[in-house]
């Protein structure tokens, strides 16, 4: 919903703080989901991911969520599915070119992470192009598998994307 | 400036070292000259002869042309069609690239075309939304956006891949830029913007159009601030403007662009607008290349393509160098000037 959205991006810093809890206990949950088998959880967490998230950022689900580092303005929702950045074409009263009832999602970002400590610097890093298979995947199983991968150490770390299978329990997060 | 072995049509030039392209363009920045490209509107219409008409408008008064790439979200010719017609005769083309209308697969397979064409200059856009253009029932794409387009062509390039990871065997030798608007929101993080851009791979940077003088002033400082001189060349946006009527049209219209009060008030106060709008274009040039950091200048003179020639001569920042053109080393051929 537009206002959430917008109320979300007021509250960038809480929101921040929280998911930063939230995803240390994901990661720290990705036994749990080993043995249940991320495969098998994916669904039931990504529909719970999509209402929580529809909810409170309008989440496009693109699986791969960057909205610690866009202010809690999820990027998706702009017109031109811009990750790295508003476009030229912002008009002078914040809005958005394409459609000019919105709020510029870019705007909101760069208030959003102001908000956050480190956030303007977090935007300011170059996001690689989106993997489209991604699409209608959990991202907090993805993260919950990559950074528990990556603590494990080089040798563990995962090579080739997560397609797919980020699976994990998110049940425990709320 | 000349260099000793000018392009044969065809033929690219040598590497020098340090350059990332066989290209006039990058040879021009990195000598330190005072580049200037222009834009060249693609025609509607499948007759080559249209292209070279509107590119010889601009001979000796340019380094580059910008083909552009469905400006306006409006259909026109490709701007690989152009490129490829324009290295034909030797012309340094600057292969726009929007991101609107095709996805990865599609833009990497031009990158390596264009590259084959002798195009050594590619310029990495978002695009403008389809809402902008002639066909707002079209499907805007979207896969990439101008960031990540950059970064993929840069793999491309000192990588030897596709985004894919799959190999590819001769590396499209390209000089890579992209847009910024130092008069877009938020303007304290348009910098950065820029400073993200360049981290992607951009090694120049045409901007919107810039007519407020202290605006630009700042953004270069603060280009400066983040230590980017020298990573990158930035060549600032500029344009003569028709009319008072004209400039409060684009300023409401075209997307992005900022045209001060006091521009408008002396335009409609002018008596011959058109001449005023070049003056205030030339004005602009000189002051341009005053500021540090500004590399050169990037005139776009939609429709007013002729007046290009008159405000490159009037503001004198040729200072003499006449920039390549295809007759321009024949011998009986006298350096010409404009009327």
């Amino acid at each position: 919903m537009y206002a959430v959205r917008l109320w979300s991006v007021r509250h960038a810093r809480g929101l921040n703080a929280f998911y930063r809890g939230f995803e240390a206990m994901l990661v720290r949950l990705d036994p749990l989901f080993r043995a249940v088998g991320y495969e098998r959880i994916e669904r039931p967490v990504a529909h719970l991911e999509k209402a929580v998230k529809g909810l409170l950022f309008d989440c496009r689900m693109c699986g791969q969520c960057v909205l610690s580092s866009t202010g809690m303005s999820c990027p998706m929702n702009c017109p031109k599915s811009l990750r790295n950045g508003p476009c030229g074409g912002v008009r002078a009263d914040g809005n958005c070119e394409v459609k000019p009832d919105m709020r510029c999602v870019w705007v909101e970002a760069y208030r959003g992470s102001e908000r956050i400590p480190g956030g303007v610097e977090s935007m300011s890093k170059v996001q690689f192009a989106v993997d489209q298979r991604s699409q209608g995947h959990s991202s907090w199983l993805r993260v919950a598998r990559e950074k528990s991968e990556r603590s494990a150490g080089p040798k563990g770390a995962a090579t080739g994307s997560p397609t797919g299978s980020p699976t994990g329990t998110a049940k425990g997060a709320p | 400036m000349r260099f000793e072995d000018e392009p044969v049509p065809g033929y690219p030039l040598p590497i020098l070292p340090g350059h990332t392209s066989p290209g006039r363009f990058e040879r021009v920045l990195r000598a330190g000259g005072f580049a200037i490209t222009t834009e060249l509107a693609p025609p509607d219409s499948a007759d080559p002869e249209d292209v070279y008409k509107r590119a010889r408008v601009f001979d000796g008064y340019v380094d580059a042309i910008n083909a552009t790439d469905g400006s306006g979200a409006n259909c026109h010719m490709s701007s690989l069609a152009v490129c490829a017609l324009l290295t034909r005769v030797g012309y340094a083309p600057i292969m726009q690239i929007s991101c609107r209308d095709k996805n990865r697969i599609a833009i990497q397979g031009d990158i390596l075309g264009g590259a084959a064409m002798g195009v050594c200059n590619i310029l990495c856009l978002t695009g403008d939304g389809v809402q902008a253009g002639d066909h707002p029932q079209a499907k805007p794409v979207f896969d990439l956006d101008c960031v990540s387009l950059l970064d993929i062509a840069r793999t491309l390039r000192d990588d030897h891949h596709f985004q894919s990871g799959r190999k590819i065997s001769f590396a499209p030798r390209v000089f890579l830029g992209a847009a910024e608007n130092p008069s877009g929101l938020p303007y304290a993080w348009r910098p950065q913007r820029l400073a993200k851009k360049v981290a992607a791979g951009a090694q120049f940077i045409q901007t919107q159009y810039c007519y407020d003088l202290p605006l630009l002033r700042r953004f270069m400082q603060e280009v400066e601030a983040l230590g980017l001189f020298g990573k990158v060349f930035i060549l600032a946006g500029v344009g003569p403007l028709r009319s008072a009527k004209t400039a409060e049209w684009m300023r409401k219209n075209v997307p992005g662009m900022h045209v001060p009060d006091a521009v408008i008030a002396r335009l409609s106060g002018a008596q011959d607008q058109a001449r005023e709008g070049r003056n205030i274009c030339i004005e602009l040039i000189q002051a341009m290349r005053e500021i540090r950091g500004v590399s050169g200048v990037h005139i776009m003179a939609y429709r007013q393509e002729e007046s290009v020639a008159e405000i490159v001569d009037k503001s004198g920042i040729l200072r003499g160098r006449a920039p390549w053109y295809p007759e321009r080393d024949a011998p009986q051929y006298s350096h010409r000037t404009a009327t």
